[in-house]
């Protein structure tokens, strides 16, 4: 079922393979600390508060995007449904910020004080018992990973112990982002419906809204997001990671040779999953507010150009991807909106038909190769020129 | 849930639910037929599906306008000019498409799907920027207007029954085309082995963009049938997808019984609960159920036995 682009078995074979024992082969390296720079200290330095929380806002995205990286560029299992994972954590550290917005002296006006105000509105009176332990921060960040990951696992087991696989299961993963979209719209009293879980205040106590929390939201996620792509490294270096590779591109091998297939795709599209509620989650507190329009299948999708357009076989590719697609639709949609649905639609087939390997191929082919001739060995890593 | 309704309400109830069902019906299977023929026969995943069907309704439209303007004494027979200009336009985009993308991507199937949907995207902006945003309507033929009483509680519109003598229609000439003609024997040879079938002198390349622009063409038709029951917008096509996809896989891809069957058992199912839940709790339900099925049972209600 699962097929192979032969653009990317290409680039595997193209790939230097890895020196043994190294954590990050030196472009690795220097992409890492490049990245570094700009999201640490460039970016903070460069951009009024504003600005910086909207980077940070795509930072989130990127969460997703590392996560496509292992399941899409390494497993070969395309998920149009990260959305769902996304939401799911976001959904889940909303409830908790929003039952602390409504404490009953915020919420003496309404009918019954003490409830989200959607649920006022919905005319209901009681809050419901799976709200309840979203009172504990505790419970609401356990839950951040766990339902998500439950819920990939769920899937991941039944459609792959099945050998569902290659575009059915793309398919059945954006029916159930749709599901969840209709579901969570349509049950407006008790998620908010359209709006999402809006007018988010404060967590523990600590004003989310300042400018102040906002920057420093912006490190905690940007550190997050270098222990994931950390972690994510950790599993592509790691035996698993070959595995992965192996079954992308001829499964029915790796089954012959004794390996379980189904446990190793679960595993990975449980990573993913993960990754993207830390995004969601993140998500949340950054922005303040959580809605369906970032569950759903449109969302879903764009999350996936994030990755590819950066490069589905290098996770740092998909942080640099998802920040430039992210800056360029800022950029474009808010002096040309008209132009950008064309653009993103151009970007769609550009990268399938052009760039199969994105950025980070782009930057292999093209940019490498000019700076190993310049700085033949053992130089000081350079910061690359955005 | 039974328990207000008399017997007869609850008769009429399932004979007027059931009949919104079957032009939802007729609908699913209109869109499907063309998504059965592309992904069910060729495996290319079409996401740009419903935007071919978007192209067949704007040209409905247009035609519509150009009777009213140059030819009102005809006006009632425009909708058949429309339907089969549907068709060739938007045949004629999917051979265009075919060739300048799909082709390249046979072996990417993943690939394929996100560069229709960049397509989509495509479209859709197209048809925003010389339609505009906003839904159009075509004026529906007098003949068309109306509703066959059938008792006092029961009645039926003839547009519905037009779009589903529709459905009917499209799909007996799919099938004679796929099982009856020279050239459904090349697809389903091609499908089922496309080396012997390029060894035995077909023009596996020609089927390809002839299947993919057929397929487009039915769709361009189920549009022009959706104008007669909806008005039409930029992303109307897109709001289909997911449910047509779905159609197509639980039915089984390939089977074109199968289509046709789950088109029938998900359109009902949705009709009927829409009765007694809300609108959006149906089609969770339906839509989980499709999937917790394909999940026990992936190939399908009807699966088409191939050597891969």
């Amino acid at each position: 079922m699962t097929m192979t682009s032969p653009a990317t078995s290409a680039a595997l074979t193209k790939a230097a393979p890895p020196r043994q024992g190294a954590f990050l082969d030196r472009t690795e390296t220097m992409g890492a600390i490049a990245l570094a720079v700009l999201i640490f200290v460039i970016l903070p330095l460069a951009l009024d508060p504003f600005r910086l929380n909207l980077f940070g806002k795509y930072l989130t995205y990127a969460f997703v995007a590392v996560g496509l990286v292992l399941c899409w560029g390494a497993g070969g299992i395309l998920s149009l449904g990260q959305g769902v994972f996304f939401g799911l954590g976001g959904y889940a550290l909303a409830m908790f910020l929003k039952l602390e917005a409504s404490s009953p002296e915020n919420t003496a006006i309404q009918s019954t004080p003490g409830i989200p105000d959607f649920m006022d509105w919905n005319q209901i009176t009681e809050l419901p018992f799976w709200w309840q332990p979203f009172h504990s921060l505790t419970f609401s960040i356990l839950a951040v990973i766990a339902v998500p990951a439950f819920f990939a696992f769920v899937i991941g087991t039944a459609m792959f112990r099945r050998r569902v696989g290659g575009v059915y299961f793309s398919i059945i993963t954006q029916a159930i982002a749709a599901i969840l979209t209709i579901l969570i719209i349509g049950q407006q009293g008790f998620t908010g419906g359209v709006n999402g879980i809006t007018d988010l205040r404060t967590m523990k106590g600590w004003d989310i809204r300042s400018d102040e929390a906002k920057t420093i939201l912006y490190f905690v996620n940007g550190g997050l997001l270098f222990a994931c792509l950390a972690l994510a490294q950790f599993v592509r270096r790691s035996k698993l990671g070959r595995i992965l590779i192996a079954m992308r591109d001829r499964e029915d091998r790796v089954r012959f040779s004794g390996y379980d297939v189904a446990s190793f795709k679960i595993f990975v599209f449980c990573l993913g999953a993960a990754f993207a509620a830390i995004g969601g989650a993140m998500f949340t507190v950054q922005v303040g507010f959580m809605s369906p329009s970032f569950v759903g299948i449109v969302p879903s999708i764009e999350m996936v150009i994030f990755c590819a357009v950066g490069g589905r076989n290098s996770i740092l590719g998909a942080v640099w991807g998802t920040l430039l697609v992210n800056w360029a639709k800022t950029l474009f949609s808010e002096a040309f909106p008209e132009l950008w649905q064309l653009g993103l639609g151009a970007l769609f087939i550009a990268v399938v038909l052009i760039f199969p390997d994105g950025l980070a191929g782009l930057w292999k082919t093209h940019v490498n190769p000019r700076i190993e001739r310049l700085f033949p060995r053992r130089t000081t890593p350079t910061v690359p020129a955005e | 849930m039974f328990a207000d309704y008399s017997g007869s309400e609850l008769l009429s109830i399932f004979a007027m639910q059931g009949f919104a069902g079957l032009i939802l019906f007729s609908v699913f299977v209109l869109m499907a037929l063309g998504l059965a023929i592309i992904f069910g026969q060729m495996g290319v995943i079409n996401m740009a599906h419903g935007e071919f069907m978007i192209l067949g309704a704007y040209v409905t439209y247009l035609v519509s306008r150009a009777f009213e303007a140059w030819a009102p004494g005809l006006f009632g027979a425009y909708f058949f000019v429309a339907m089969i200009l549907a068709f060739f336009v938007s045949g004629g985009l999917g051979m265009a498409v075919e060739w300048l993308l799909i082709r390249r991507l046979y072996k990417r199937p993943l690939d394929t799907l996100l560069a229709t949907w960049g397509l989509s995207l495509i479209l859709q902006q197209i048809y925003r920027m010389v339609f505009g945003a906003r839904e159009v309507g075509v004026t529906i033929p007098e003949w068309m207007m109306g509703s066959l009483v059938l008792s006092d509680m029961i009645e039926v519109p003839i547009n519905g029954l037009f779009v589903m003598a529709l459905a009917v229609g499209i799909s007996a000439g799919v099938y004679i085309l796929m099982y009856r003609s020279r050239w459904g024997l090349q697809v389903r040879a091609v499908v089922a082995n496309r080396t012997m079938a390029d060894a035995v002198g077909i023009n596996t390349e020609r089927t390809d963009r002839m299947t993919f622009a057929i397929g487009c063409g039915v769709a361009g038709v189920a549009g022009a049938a959706f104008t007669m029951i909806g008005s039409t917008g930029p992303t109307a096509g897109q709001l289909y997808i997911v449910d047509t996809f779905l159609v197509v896989v639980f039915g089984g891809a390939g089977s074109l019984i199968g289509t046709i069957a789950s088109a029938f058992s998900i359109s009902q199912a949705q009709s009927i609960l829409e009765f007694f839940l809300s609108g959006s709790m149906a089609k969770v339900l339906t839509l989980l159920a499709v999937v917790g099925i394909l999940m026990v049972r992936p190939q399908g209600l009807f699966a088409l036995k191939l050597r891969k």
